[in-house]
């Protein structure tokens, strides 16, 4: 067992956490845009409301979502522990430091954009996971009648609520769940927090055009045949995809409702 | 004479480790084009020694850009402004006249000041020492070509055989990060059949030794690989994590 000890508290280890916990965050959030792309579902959110209700209560799902807080701390402290080590490796800084000269600026600066990242995080989960779970969201209900196709929605009052349902009733099918579509729209209707968000993701782009090829270098992953795979991936897939992806939310929320 | 340049600089005067240094300005007068980075500060040495004053102390030895001795930061990058150049190769036509140079030690904790701009790099002594050696067994000698290596391989091996331990990738990387120098280390070794025998031992010991001497941890900035005056490639970082996790996870040698 000392033997993965020393192998985790080396500075080679450290970065190893760093890498593992950052991919693991980048396949999340893969996952999490194609997910919320429900959002743009035209149906007052009856898509989003039971995707809501699947990704909390099925229980595979939940154990991953532990995985992913865990990920979460354990990437924000072994980045603050790295970077206090590496602080202490350079007690004397330079007069004249010319970093532009040869690296990128996301490259030195994962920290700051971390943070930011951070920050977004913990007031991201504040908006929708924390008054998800903390029912301070509305409900709704759905009727869809199945034969015409057609649905009516109607706000629930907290009295008329008891958990999501989901049932068929004389050919109308009856579903009542949270409502966190309605906070999703009701939340984006402020312009700073739409700021926000959009700052947030312009963070994500920076910090995942670095971090993603710079976690399979970490893992001693870099071989001239697929190195162009991983930088086009990270680049296009995760630097502008995935952050455009996200930004589209509250931006559509903003102007488009 | 024409041709020649005036510049002023601001060179780092530390009386030894104990003591705290500064900037001091000097200037440098009539500099031929010509002279090497070395040269330049012989003439100003020259001055200073003729005043009586302590001249400045650098590390120099082949001036050749081959024995590594030389370091020097200057303005804001080892080994000055060219790539793949060491400061003894750095000619003076890479400044223009007039200009102010800013010249620093290597900075980092593992590199201690010795006097003004020369640093004790004996870390990098040691973590050789930890494990970038070959057993080899007495006996007969053994034939020249016995031992068949693919030529790929043994390019790739002498590419990171050519480091000659300066330690610029230490100065230039942000974070005082030694795994450039020791990845090459390692990749020497790892790549040849020769050096098979401590393959695992080796990586470990040699990861083991770097973090003791306190150098930083590498964020993949890329800053050691455009620094580096003979072109170490990245790629022998990685190839190092793959080494030490390899041994770690899987190869420890232990009785059992």
């Amino acid at each position: 067992m000392s033997s993965f000890k020393q192998a985790f508290t080396s500075s080679l280890g450290k970065k190893l956490i760093m890498s593992l916990t950052g991919l693991f965050l980048c396949t999340f959030l893969v996952v999490h845009l194609i997910g919320n792309l429900q959002l743009f579902h035209d149906d007052n959110g009856k898509a989003f409301n039971e995707y809501a209700y699947f990704m909390t209560h099925f229980p595979p799902i939940k154990v991953v979502s532990y995985l992913l807080y865990a990920s979460i701390i354990l990437h924000a402290i072994y980045a603050l522990v790295v970077t206090l080590h590496n602080k202490k490796a350079r007690p004397v800084k330079y007069a004249v430091y010319d970093g532009q000269a040869n690296s990128k600026w996301n490259s030195r600066n994962m920290g700051f954009l971390g943070t930011i990242l951070l920050f977004f995080i913990v007031s991201h989960m504040y908006s929708f996971w924390w008054k998800y779970h903390r029912d301070q969201v509305p409900y709704i209900e759905y009727r869809s009648d199945l034969n015409s196709g057609s649905t009516q929605t109607r706000e629930l009052a907290a009295a008329e609520f008891n958990d999501y349902q989901n049932f068929t009733d004389n050919g109308v099918e009856v579903v009542r769940a949270r409502d966190l579509y309605r906070q999703v729209e009701f939340a984006f209707q402020e312009w700073w927090l739409v700021a926000f968000y959009v700052i947030a993701m312009v963070a994500l782009s920076f910090h995942l055009i670095h971090g993603f090829r710079s976690a399979f270098q970490t893992l001693g992953w870099n071989h001239k045949k697929y190195v162009p795979l991983i930088r086009f991936i990270g680049i296009w897939g995760f630097g502008v995809l995935i952050p455009i992806g996200f930004a589209a939310m509250p931006l559509y929320f903003f102007f488009c409702k | 004479m024409s041709g020649h340049m005036n510049l002023t600089l601001k060179v780092w005067r530390q009386k030894n480790k104990e003591t705290r240094g500064k900037f001091v300005t000097y200037k440098a007068d009539d500099i031929s084009p010509d002279m090497s980075f070395l040269e330049m500060l012989d003439v100003v040495n020259e001055g200073l020694t003729r005043k009586g004053e302590d001249p400045i102390y650098f590390d120099h030895d082949c001036r050749e850009g081959i024995c590594g001795m030389c370091s020097l930061h200057i303005n804001g990058r080892p080994h000055g402004p060219k790539e793949e150049t060491t400061t003894c190769q750095l000619h003076m036509r890479s400044f223009h006249d007039g200009q102010t140079i800013v010249i620093e030690p290597w900075r980092a904790a593992a590199f201690p000041v010795i006097k003004d701009l020369a640093v004790d790099r004996s870390a990098f002594d040691r973590i050789q020492q930890a494990g970038a050696y070959v057993n080899i067994n007495t006996g007969g000698v053994p034939d020249a070509n016995a031992i068949p290596i693919p030529k790929d391989v043994a390019d790739e091996a002498f590419e990171s055989a050519t480091c000659i331990g300066c330690g610029a990738c230490v100065a230039a990387c942000k974070n005082a990060s030694a795994m450039l120098f020791v990845s090459a280390k390692i990749s020497q070794y790892a790549l040849v059949p020769q050096g098979q025998t401590e393959r695992y031992s080796r990586a470990q010991a040699m990861v083991a030794q770097m973090d003791e001497e306190g150098f930083g941890s590498c964020t993949n900035t890329g800053a050691c690989e455009a620094e580096c005056p003979v072109g170490i490639k990245l790629t022998n970082i990685a190839r190092m994590n793959r080494e030490y996790f390899t041994a770690k996870f899987f190869k420890q040698e232990e009785a059992h």
